[in-house]
């Protein structure tokens, strides 16, 4: 269908342009005038910083590669090169490294808002699993970027994840030597982990940029979890939700920059201001902190091959969320049960995060099983299950109804009454 | 029978008792004040220019700073003058002659801080095999950072009687496993201060420490002032923030 865009701009040359190439139509489409529920919450702001977030990093990561040194022998003091001898190093490197850090913990926060609300439900099946895609490609891109500084705890922990693999019968060990470019890490290993953690966030941008297109198809979940009826449920995008996620971006730089300015190291290892050296392991291998909840179940299991397919796992089993959930309420605040059971399950991952920062003896090994069970329990049984036992609570009939129903009613829309969502 | 029973849990009594205080002792971190701590805490330079001395006259014998270079001296107050005269008096390899050997000649201010062996293998040789780390980093590369640093240096106690040292090895509390290569590196009147300080152990150990903190996190100081102004900025920005939105959404029902 070729044709010229209408165009409704006055100013001339944003007419022109957007009579040819519509992208200012697009944008005062999809984020201007985009109806939006009108009753978030600020858990909805996590996706807007999420993205400011990735811009962050990839600004940053840009200016490090500059003066960066993909080589062993180099790599640790370009390191500290621009730590020390780069105006502002200090400064881009510390927002990058705890721009990871400030990264998982919004899209932790974000995907916990997915959960608790149901917004993996039909019909944002496709939505969530593009999710989960992002989710494991910053995974990727996060432990391949630790690896980068090249000190004692990159090294050790890019031999023990990369070694994982080799749990898997006939192909693990060659997947092993692919990834190594060789037979143990070394310079090849750097090097492809560099060219990777510079290619993967531009992938990211495209993962996410058809995450948002499906948004934008089906329109965003609120914590009512019940479907927009009228346009009365609705308010533009702008200026009311660019202004809310304004005042979220505000608080998340002022916790980004109390984390840099004044505690940069503090979710750091020690370690890893020791050069890599083949020689000597350190006492403990830890990852970073976002990673240990799946490290602790990797632990929680004696059989490598099946701990390895439980940490996988743990992250491949949110693809079949959306058919794992047989309720048909999508948010847990009317969700009696299911509720206490999801927030369970936070205090589960929680556990496993301790855990896996502790040495698996004793009391944590125990700790770490029984919440493993737990996170497995929780989706494959408690989910389907709960769901079709489970009386929800009345749902609302309508989004501006709860908000209106404290000035003692008014007229009904028509048809308002008529049935309480049985789409939900 | 009795008797024994009786001398049996007495000693069992006293080691339940005694093995608490023991382990603490030996484990403790030190808690110091160190100026550099807090939100507004800075580097103390006449401390850090003492722990230079320190540095230079004691741990350089046997520890590189390869990470460091003479000019950044500048920043614990050191005059151009003074950095000019320090690397001076330093002889380092300064590439090769016309004739292709290799020379020696005086550092600049550019140069490397000297390292005291030309690598790793000649260190071990020197040093028993136990290999002196590199002193750039050391602070954020310890857990427990400047407090376990000092408490390394201030901790050369007598080994328990019934503790086995190997050969070569020196008893430190601090230390994981209590056997350190390295033998005790500062004592009362150790380095003469120039600045006329009194020059007890901790003093020293205080000084040097404070010095390596430095070095190890030479941009503290100005990170921190930054920080401070960041946040308030973003604090107000906050408060202007959430003033628009209550204003915007103040037509909302």
């Amino acid at each position: 269908m070729a044709g010229l865009n209408k165009s409704e701009f006055a100013n001339p040359v944003i007419n022109w342009i957007d009579t040819r190439l519509p992208i200012f139509t697009m944008m005062q489409k999809e984020y201007g005038v985009f109806p939006t529920p009108k009753n978030f919450n600020y858990f909805w702001n996590f996706g807007a910083l999420a993205m400011v977030n990735l811009m962050i990093m990839i600004i940053t990561g840009i200016f490090l590669a500059m003066n960066y040194q993909p080589n062993t022998q180099l790599a640790f003091d370009s390191v500290q090169h621009i730590m020390r001898d780069v105006n502002y190093g200090w400064l881009i490197r510390y927002v990058h490294q705890n721009g990871a850090s400030m990264f998982f913990i919004v899209t932790y926060i974000h995907i916990f808002r997915g959960l608790y609300y149901g917004s993996y439900k039909t019909p944002r099946e496709l939505l969530w699993m593009l999710g989960v895609v992002i989710l494991i490609l910053m995974m990727a891109t996060a432990f391949m970027g630790y690896v980068l500084p090249w000190g004692q705890m990159s090294y050790w922990g890019a031999t023990v994840i990369t070694n994982l693999f080799s749990a898997f019968p006939i192909v693990g060990p060659k997947i092993v030597t692919l990834l190594w470019g060789g037979f143990s890490v070394d310079n090849p290993t750097l090097n492809r982990f560099f060219a990777l953690h510079y290619l993967l966030p531009f992938v990211l941008v495209g993962v996410i940029f058809l995450h948002v297109a499906a948004l934008h198809i089906t329109g965003s979940n609120n914590p009512l979890g019940i479907d927009v009826k009228t346009p009365q449920d609705t308010l533009p995008f702008h200026p009311y939700y660019t202004v809310k996620d304004s005042v979220g971006i505000c608080v998340y730089l002022i916790v980004f920059s109390a984390l840099v300015f004044f505690a940069p190291n503090y979710l750091g290892d020690p370690n890893n201001f020791i050069p890599a050296n083949p020689l000597v392991t350190p006492a403990d291998i830890v990852p970073e902190w976002y990673f240990l909840p799946f490290y602790a179940i990797l632990r929680s299991v004696p059989n490598k091959l099946l701990g390895v397919c439980m940490m996988f796992g743990s992250l491949l089993v949110m693809f079949v969320l959306p058919w794992l959930d047989t309720s048909r309420v999508r948010s847990a605040r009317f969700r009696p049960i299911y509720k206490w059971f999801i927030l369970l399950w936070v205090v589960a991952v929680v556990v496993l995060g301790v855990c896996g920062a502790h040495k698996p003896e004793g009391i944590w090994v125990i700790l770490s099983r029984v919440s493993t069970l737990y996170y497995f329990l929780h989706f494959l049984v408690i989910m389907p299950v709960v769901g079709k036992l489970e009386r929800p609570l009345p749902l609302p009939e309508s989004i501006s109804k709860p908000v209106l129903g404290g000035r003692g009613g008014g007229p009904m829309p028509a048809g308002a009454a008529a049935k309480p969502m049985e789409k939900a | 029978m009795g008797k024994l029973r009786t001398i049996l849990a007495g000693v069992f009594a006293a080691g339940l008792l005694a093995a608490p205080v023991v382990a603490e002792e030996d484990t403790a971190m030190p808690n110091m004040k160190w100026s550099f701590d807090k939100i507004f805490g800075t580097y103390d330079l006449a401390a850090a220019q003492r722990g230079f001395e320190v540095y230079s006259n004691v741990c350089s014998n046997c520890h590189s700073m390869k990470l460091m270079h003479y000019r950044d001296l500048s920043g614990i107050g050191l005059e151009p003058e003074q950095i000019k005269a320090i690397a001076a008096g330093v002889t380092v390899p300064q590439g090769v002659d016309d004739q292709g050997a290799p020379k020696d000649g005086p550092a600049t201010a550019a140069s490397q801080f000297k390292s005291p062996f030309p690598n790793d293998q000649a260190a071990r040789a020197a040093n028993g095999g136990a290999l002196p780390p590199d002193l750039s980093l050391i602070v954020n590369a310890r857990e427990g950072g400047p407090n376990y640093v000092y408490g390394i240096l201030t901790g050369f106690v007598p080994a328990p009687a019934n503790f086995k040292m190997q050969d070569g090895m020196y008893y430190n509390k601090m230390f994981p496993g209590h056997q350190i290569g390295m033998p005790q590196p500062l004592q009362d009147g150790t380095v003469e201060y120039t600045d006329g300080t009194s020059n007890s152990l901790d003093q020293e150990a205080h000084d040097v420490v404070t010095f390596l903190s430095w070095a190890a996190n030479p941009e503290l100081v100005e990170r921190k002032q930054i920080g401070v102004r960041v946040i308030l900025f973003l604090v107000f920005m906050t408060g202007i923030t959430y003033a628009v939105k209550r204003k915007i959404w103040s037509d909302v029902h």
